[in-house]
C-alpha cells in the first residue's frame, strides 16, 4: 500500500497522500452529502465513501475518472465486506424494509449477484477467508445467522434459540473450517464448514473449576525504591517508574472465581455476552471475551475444543489481537502496559513513556514484528525482537 | 339295712356328704376342685382318727363290716366274708382289699397330681396368651393410628403435588402467554419499525434529491494526476463479455474451493479407511482362534466366511477408492462385528479372571493356582533331570573322544576294532589270492596258447615252404605235364596237408587275404580265448611274439575296443 487516506468526517473531506511521490495529492470533497465512513478498496486505487444517513456509497477511482454509486447501503456495523483476496465485495443493502446483499467484482465494480436475505434487520456480513462463503447475521433481537455461497445460494441457516438476545460477534477461523458465534447468553457456538451445524459450545462461567485450565492472574508488584538515591527533581525515567506500577503474572490455583458483573436489565445494548472473538492465525486457538467478566481473556484450544488458558487482568480488557504470523496474543486494558500471551507463557510489558499512556487499541504489523499501540491522542510503535538463533 | 342306715346316716351323712361332696366336686370343675383341694387339706391324723372312729364303733362292727362288704362288692372287690354265709371274715381277702384300696388310692393321688400339674400349666399358658393378646391389641392400635397418620400425610402430599402441578401449569401457561405477548409485541414493533423506516427512506430520498439537485460543485475529486491501476493493466469497459467473464471467474473460484475440499475429504477418508483396515486386522489377530470352541462356531461360521470375503475384497487397492455405500457399509459393519466379538472375548476373560480371584475352581477351563504351581514344579524338575542327563552324556562323549587308552574298556574296544579290520583284511587277502590264482591260470593258458600258436606257425611255415616248393615244382613240371601224374600222390600222401593245401589253394587266389585271414583267424581265436580274463590278462600279457607284433597290436586293440 502506497497511499495514506485521511478522512475528516465532520468536514466531509477525504485526502489522499502518496508515499512514493510526496508532491502527489488528492482531495475528495463530499460536500453536502456528508461523510460517515471511508475506506480503501483492496486494490488500493478506489475509495469508498459512505455519505451521511447512509444515502449512498460513492466509489471514487484514483486511476480513472469514473465514479460509481451504490444505492441504499445498509446502515449497520459491518455493511461492506471484502474477500481476503480482494476480488469481491459484498454490500448489505436495504430497500423497502427488506435486506439485500449485493456482490460486486472489485476489478470493474460490476454487480455480480444481488439477492435478498431472510433477516429481520441485517446486522453484519463477513466473508470466510476462502472467499466462497458469506456469513450474514441478524440483529441481536433475533439469533439467526445465514450462510451464502459466493454465487448467492443460501447454504444454511443456524438458529440457536429464540427470543433472548442473540448474536453479538462472529469470527471465521483462518482455514474457513470453523465459524465461531458469540452470543448474549455468554456462550460461543462453533459451526463446522461441512454441515454448518454446531459442533460444540464454549461456556464462560464465572468460576473455573477444571484443573487442566491455566489461569494467569495479573498482580502488581510494588517497585523497589531506594530512598537514598532519590533526588529532587526526580529524573524522568525514575519518575515514570515511580508512578507506574509494575505487574507480573501469577499462576492461580484452580478453582478460580472471576469478577462477574451483571448489567442493568433495563438498558439497551447491555454489557453482556461474548463481545470479542478472534482465532489465532494457525487455527489452534480462539480468544474470547465475555462482557460479563470484563477483566478476563479466555483462550480456547481448538484442537481439543477445551478451555486452555484464562488471563485475568486488573483492568477491563479494551482490545486484543493475534499476531498475524504466530499464536501470540497482544492484549491491552487501558493502562500503559501491553500484555502478550503465547503457549510458552505470558508477559506484561510496560510501555515506557511520560505521563499517562492509556492504550485503548492495538494493531499488529503484517510481519508480526511490530505493532502500534493507540491511545486517545497518542500512539506508540512497538518493535518485537526476534529470538537470536 | 335301713336301720343301720338310719343309725349311721347322721354320722355318715356328714362324712358321706363330705365324701360325696368331695367326689361330686371332683366331677364339677377342676378349678373348684383345685380350690376344694386347697381348701380341704387331707385331714390330720387326729381328725382322721376321729373320722375313722366315727364310722365304726364297738356297737356297729357287724353293720359296718357288712356295709363295707357291700360297698366293696359293689366296687368289684371280692367279698371280705368267708365263703360261707357266716360272719367269719376272710383276713386274706380283707388284706387284699385293703391293698387294692391303697393301690387305688395311690393311683388316684397320682392322677390327681398330674391333673393338678396340667391345670397349672394350662393356667400359665392362659396367662401368657392373655398377655400376648393384650400386647398385640396394643400394637394393632398403634399401627392403626400410624396408618391413619400416614394416610393423612399422603393425602397432604398429594394435595401439595396437585398444587405444584397446578402451579407448574400456571407457570407454563404464563410463559406461553408471555411468549405470545412477546411475539405479538415483536410483530408490532417490526411493523412500526417498517413504517418508520419507510418514512425515513422517504426523507432520505428527498434529501438525496435535494443534494443531487443542488448540483453541488463541491462534490468533486481533485487529483493531481491519475494513478495507474494496481495490477498495471489498463481499465476496460464494462460489457456483457466482461460480465460473463466475471461470472465465469466466480464459478471457477467456487469450483476450485469445492475441489480442494473434496480432495481433502478424500485424503481424510482414505486415511480413515486405512486405519479401519488396520484395526480390523489387529482385532482379528487378537481374537482367539474360533475352531476350538465348537458351540460358537455356528454363530461365527458365517461371520468368518464373511470376514474372509471382506478381507479378500477390501484388500484390493481399487476397492479403497470406491466410496459407494455398500463398500463403506461393509467395512463399518465388519469392524463393528469384530469389535463386538473382541468385546465379548474380553468380557469373558474378565469374568474368568474375577472367578479365579474369588477362588471358584469349578470351571474346567480355569486351572487353579495350586495345580498350576504343581505343574510348573513338575516341569522344572523334568527340566533339571534332562539337563543332568545331557551333562552326563556330554561328559561321556568327551571322554570318548579325547581320552588315552588307559582304560580296559577302551582297549577292548580297540581290540574289537582291530579284529574287525583283520577279518576284513583276511577276506581281501583271500580274494586277492583267488584272483592271483586265476591270473596264473590264465597266464599259463595264455602261454600254452602262445606255444601252440608258435608250433602251428612253424608247421604252417613248413607247409608253406613245401607248398611253395611244390608249386614251383609244379610250375616247372607243367612243361612236362603228362609225366607229373605222380605228383598228386605226393599231394595225397598228406591228406591233412592236402586239405590244408586245398584250403590254401582255394584261398590262394587272394594271397593277402588268405594269409591274413587264416592267420588272423587264429590270433582272433586266441584273442577270443584270452578275452575271457580280459582285464588281468591285458595287464599281464607277455611281451609276446615279436614276429607278429602287428597282429598282437591289433588284437590288443580289439581287446581294448
Amino acid at each position: 500500500s502506497l497511499f495514506i487516506l485521511c478522512a475528516m468526517y465532520k468536514r466531509g473531506i477525504v485526502q489522499v497522500w502518496s508515499l512514493e511521490q510526496p508532491d502527489w495529492h488528492c482531495k475528495i470533497d463530499e460536500g453536502s452529502a456528508g461523510l460517515v465512513a471511508s475506506c480503501w478498496s483492496p486494490d488500493g486505487r478506489h475509495i469508498l465513501n459512505t455519505t451521511e444517513f447512509h444515502l449512498r456509497i460513492t466509489v471514487w477511482s484514483l486511476c480513472t475518472k469514473s465514479v460509481s454509486y451504490i444505492k441504499y447501503p445498509k446502515a449497520c456495523q459491518q455493511g461492506v465486506a471484502f474477500t481476503k483476496d480482494g476480488r469481491y465485495m459484498a454490500v448489505a443493502e436495504r430497500r423497502d424494509c427488506k435486506d439485500f446483499v449485493s456482490i460486486f467484482v472489485c476489478s470493474d465494480w460490476q454487480l455480480l449477484r444481488h439477492f435478498d436475505t431472510e433477516t429481520q434487520d441485517l446486522f453484519g456480513i463477513e466473508w470466510a477467508p476462502n472467499g466462497c462463503v458469506l456469513a450474514v447475521w441478524d440483529t441481536c433481537l433475533e439469533y439467526k445467522i445465514l450462510l451464502y455461497s459466493l454465487d448467492g445460494r443460501l447454504l444454511s441457516t443456524y438458529r440457536a434459540y429464540e427470543w433472548s438476545l442473540g448474536i453479538k460477534s462472529i469470527a471465521w477461523s483462518p482455514s474457513s473450517q470453523f465459524l465461531a458465534i458469540g452470543s448474549y447468553d455468554e456462550k460461543v457456538r462453533i459451526l463446522n464448514h461441512v454441515t454448518w451445524k454446531k459442533i460444540t459450545e464454549f461456556e464462560h462461567p464465572a468460576t473455573i473449576a477444571n484443573t487442566k485450565t491455566i489461569v494467569y492472574k495479573e498482580v502488581e508488584k510494588s517497585p523497589s525504591v531506594e530512598t537514598e538515591r532519590l533526588s529532587f527533581p526526580p529524573p524522568r525515567a525514575l519518575a515514570s517508574s515511580l508512578f507506574s506500577t509494575q505487574s507480573k503474572y501469577d499462576v492461580s490455583q484452580v478453582p478460580v472465581s472471576l469478577q462477574y458483573i451483571k448489567p442493568a436489565a433495563d438498558r439497551a445494548n447491555p454489557k453482556m455476552g461474548i463481545g470479542m472473538l478472534a482465532f489465532s492465525p494457525d487455527n489452534c486457538f480462539l480468544a474470547t471475551k465475555n462482557d460479563n467478566i470484563p477483566n478476563a481473556v479466555w483462550i480456547w484450544d481448538i484442537q481439543k475444543l477445551k478451555l486452555f488458558v484464562v488471563l485475568e487482568q486488573l483492568c477491563a480488557i479494551q482490545s486484543f489481537q493475534w499476531d498475524p504470523r504466530q499464536p501470540r496474543l497482544a492484549v491491552c486494558t487501558g493502562n500503559s502496559k501491553v500484555y502478550f500471551w503465547s503457549p510458552a507463557g505470558c508477559v506484561s510489558v510496560q510501555v515506557p513513556g511520560e505521563g499517562d499512556f492509556q492504550i485503548v487499541s492495538l494493531s499488529w504489523h503484517a510481519s508480526g514484528d511490530s505493532m502500534v499501540l493507540l491511545s486517545k491522542e497518542n500512539f506508540c510503535v512497538c518493535y518485537l525482537e526476534r529470538e537470536e538463533v | 339295712m335301713g336301720d343301720w342306715k338310719t343309725i349311721t346316716v347322721p354320722v355318715l351323712s356328714s362324712d358321706s356328704k363330705n365324701i360325696f361332696q368331695y367326689t361330686s366336686d371332683k366331677k364339677i370343675s377342676s378349678p373348684s376342685m383345685n380350690s376344694q383341694v386347697l381348701r380341704l387339706p387331707l385331714p390330720s391324723s387326729k381328725s382322721m382318727h376321729s373320722f375313722f372312729s366315727a364310722f365304726c364303733t364297738e356297737e356297729n362292727i357287724e353293720q359296718s363290716i357288712s356295709y363295707l362288704n357291700r360297698e366293696l362288692t359293689t366296687l368289684g372287690f371280692p367279698s371280705i366274708y368267708a365263703e360261707s354265709k357266716g360272719k367269719e371274715l376272710n383276713l386274706i381277702s380283707i388284706i387284699n382289699c385293703m391293698n387294692e384300696l391303697l393301690v387305688l388310692q395311690h393311683k388316684n393321688l397320682r392322677a390327681q397330681e398330674e391333673v393338678e400339674m396340667q391345670h397349672l400349666k394350662l393356667g400359665s399358658d392362659m396367662d401368657h396368651l392373655q398377655n400376648c393378646y393384650a400386647k398385640l391389641k396394643e400394637q394393632l392400635e398403634l399401627s392403626k393410628r400410624e396408618i391413619v397418620g400416614l394416610q393423612e400425610r399422603d393425602r397432604q402430599l398429594q394435595s401439595k403435588n396437585r398444587n405444584l402441578h397446578q402451579l407448574l401449569k400456571n407457570e407454563k401457561d404464563e410463559v406461553q402467554k408471555l411468549q405470545n405477548i412477546i411475539s405479538s409485541r415483536a410483530t408490532q414493533y417490526n411493523h412500526d419499525m417498517k413504517r418508520k423506516e419507510r418514512e425515513y427512506n422517504k426523507l432520505k430520498e428527498r434529501l438525496h434529491q435535494l443534494v443531487m439537485n443542488k448540483k453541488d460543485r463541491k462534490i468533486a475529486m481533485e487529483v493531481l494526476n491519475y494513478v495507474g491501476r494496481a495490477d498495471g493493466k489498463r481499465g476496460a469497459w464494462r460489457t456483457d463479455k466482461t460480465e460473463a467473464r466475471n461470472e465465469e471467474e466466480m464459478y471457477k473460484v467456487l469450483l476450485s474451493d469445492y475441489e480442494q475440499r473434496q480432495k481433502q475429504l478424500l485424503v481424510e477418508n482414505a486415511e480413515l479407511k486405512k486405519v479401519l483396515q488396520q484395526m480390523k486386522k489387529d482385532i482379528i489377530s487378537l481374537l482367539p482362534p474360533q475352531k476350538q470352541k465348537p458351540k460358537e462356531r455356528s454363530e461365527d461360521g458365517p461371520v468368518l466366511s464373511d470376514l474372509e470375503e471382506d478381507i479378500g475384497e477390501l484388500n484390493k487397492e481399487n476397492m479403497w477408492e470406491l466410496s459407494c455405500e455398500t463398500v463403506r457399509e461393509q467395512l463399518t459393519n465388519s469392524i463393528r462385528k469384530q469389535w463386538r466379538m473382541l468385546k465379548n472375548h474380553v468380557e469373558k476373560l474378565d469374568n474368568q479372571v474375577s472367578r479365579v480371584h474369588s477362588g471358584a475352581l469349578n470351571d474346567k477351563d480355569v486351572i487353579s493356582r495350586e495345580d498350576h504351581e504343581m505343574e510348573t514344579e513338575k516341569l522344572e524338575l523334568e527340566i533339571q533331570q534332562c539337563k543332568e542327563m545331557i551333562k552326563t552324556q556330554q561328559q561321556l562323549l568327551q571322554q570318548q573322544l579325547m581320552s588315552p587308552c588307559d582304560d580296559d574298556t577302551t582297549l577292548l574296544l580297540q581290540d574289537c576294532y582291530l579284529l574287525e579290520e583283520r577279518e576284513r583284511l583276511q577276506e581281501e587277502w583271500r580274494l586277492f589270492q583267488e584272483q592271483k590264482k586265476n591270473f596264473e591260470k590264465e597266464r599259463r593258458s595264455f602261454t600254452e596258447a602262445a606255444i601252440r600258436l608258435g608250433l602251428e606257425r612253424k608247421a604252417f611255415e613248413e607247409d608253406r615252404g613245401t607248398w611253395l616248393k611244390q608249386q614251383f615244382l609244379s610250375m616247372s613240371t607243367d612243361y612236362k605235364h603228362s609225366e607229373n601224374v605222380t605228383t598228386p600222390s605226393a599231394f595225397l600222401g598228406s591228406s591233412e596237408q592236402d586239405n590244408r593245401l586245398v584250403k590254401s589253394t582255394s584261398q590262394q587266389r587272394k594271397p593277402h587275404c588268405v594269409l591274413s585271414s587264416s592267420v588272423s583267424a587264429e590270433p582272433c581265436q586266441t584273442s577270443h580265448y584270452t578275452t575271457r580274463n580280459s582285464s588281468s590278462v591285458a595287464s599281464k600279457k607277455p611281451a609276446g611274439d615279436d614276429s607278429k607284433p602287428n597282429r598282437w597290436v591289433e588284437s590288443d586293440k580289439e581287446e581294448t575296443e
